[in-house]
């Protein structure tokens, strides 16, 4: 006898996605067909694992210089405003060129055209995004929150904070909280 | 890298907007890709169809017939499926307190609508531009609360 199998071939690409990004034992998420996302770099090693294990089925990991080279600017950045002691010794530019290891303009272009902004202007959303963390934890004050993240004031913090989200910190505040009430009322 | 074109939702009933925000959007040098829905029923039908690619950006009208602009931000707020998707509010109305309830109720970005058409185009490309960081940078998207 013959039998006649009809298949989805998008099922079958992400079930086997899912059984062998499960072998590595990281957190992963899925944001679509063809896009894997890692809360952490993943590391050399894993690297070549999840290479070898997705070749046996024809699948290869793309993954161009660029894209790479971007990546690492955001992580050095992310890592630059958590450890906020970084940025009051080094400036962006050299802090950047010399994690990296290529010149400041070499990696500004490269960001600018990969990313619809600039490298000063990602620093200050993700100092902003902190910012609104830092806020919303409710344990510091706003003159502490300006003070950790390198701002001369609050004045200052209160400027970029309202030039980035519209809003000045203690509206944000109030927004956030009365939304999470919400959610638990809803719930 | 390759920047994909950004796949824009517009939700507005009158058609000489839906045409303005049209011609804007194509005068921003973002590459995307845009459907128009007359009102929050059509938009919640055809999202609502299985295997629909979501948009990257949802922009809703405030007052709307049939469904407005805070209904269908709390349905798409409560679905599974939905609930990610970057909200804009788009409203003629600038009080505070408009601004207050749709982030309250979920919204990420409340845009007073521009009645002049560079302001307009101003306006989109901020929006997109930002939204597009929320979208590829691990910034907390939970926090993402934008007023223009």
């Amino acid at each position: 006898m013959k039998l006649f199998l009809k298949y989805d071939i998008n099922v079958i690409f992400r079930k086997i996605l899912e059984e062998q990004l499960n072998k590595l034992a990281i957190e992963y998420k899925i944001n679509g067909l063809g896009e894997v996302e890692f809360n952490e770099p993943l590391s050399i090693d894993t690297m070549k694992e999840l290479t070898s294990l997705l070749s046996i089925y024809g699948i290869n990991i793309i993954q161009d210089h660029k894209s790479e080279i971007v990546q690492r600017i955001k992580d050095a950045i992310t890592e630059m405003i958590a450890i906020s002691s970084i940025e009051r010794v080094y400036k962006t530019s050299a802090y950047l060129s010399e994690k990296l290891g290529y010149s400041y303009t070499y990696l500004s272009s490269i960001f600018s055209e990969s990313t619809y902004t600039s490298i000063e202007s990602f620093v200050i959303l993700k100092r902003i995004d902190r910012a609104k963390s830092l806020i919303l934890e409710d344990q510091l004050t706003l003159t502490e929150v300006a003070h950790t993240l390198g701002y001369s004031s609050v004045a200052h913090l209160s400027a970029q904070f309202k030039k980035n989200t519209g809003l000045t910190p203690t509206v944000f505040q109030r927004i956030i909280k009365k939304r999470m009430q919400e959610l638990n009322k809803t719930n | 890298m390759n920047l994909d074109a950004l796949k824009v939702v517009l939700v507005d009933d009158d058609e000489d907007d839906r045409l303005l925000f049209k011609d804007a959007i194509e005068e921003v040098d973002i590459n995307t890709n845009l459907l128009l829905f007359a009102n929050g029923q059509e938009f919640m039908d055809y999202i609502s169809l299985s295997g629909q690619p979501l948009p990257h950006l949802v922009f809703l009208d405030l007052n709307m017939p049939i469904k407005d602009g805070i209904q269908c931000l709390t349905e798409i707020r409560s679905s599974k499926n939905l609930k990610d998707l970057s909200v804009a509010i788009y409203s003629t109305s600038s009080s505070e307190q408009d601004i207050e309830k749709t982030f309250i109720k979920g919204a990420n970005i409340y845009i007073n609508k521009p009645n002049d058409f560079s302001k307009l185009k101003k306006a989109i490309k901020e929006v997109l531009k930002i939204n597009w960081q929320y979208q590829t940078s691990n910034l907390n998207k939970n926090n993402f609360l934008l007023s223009i």
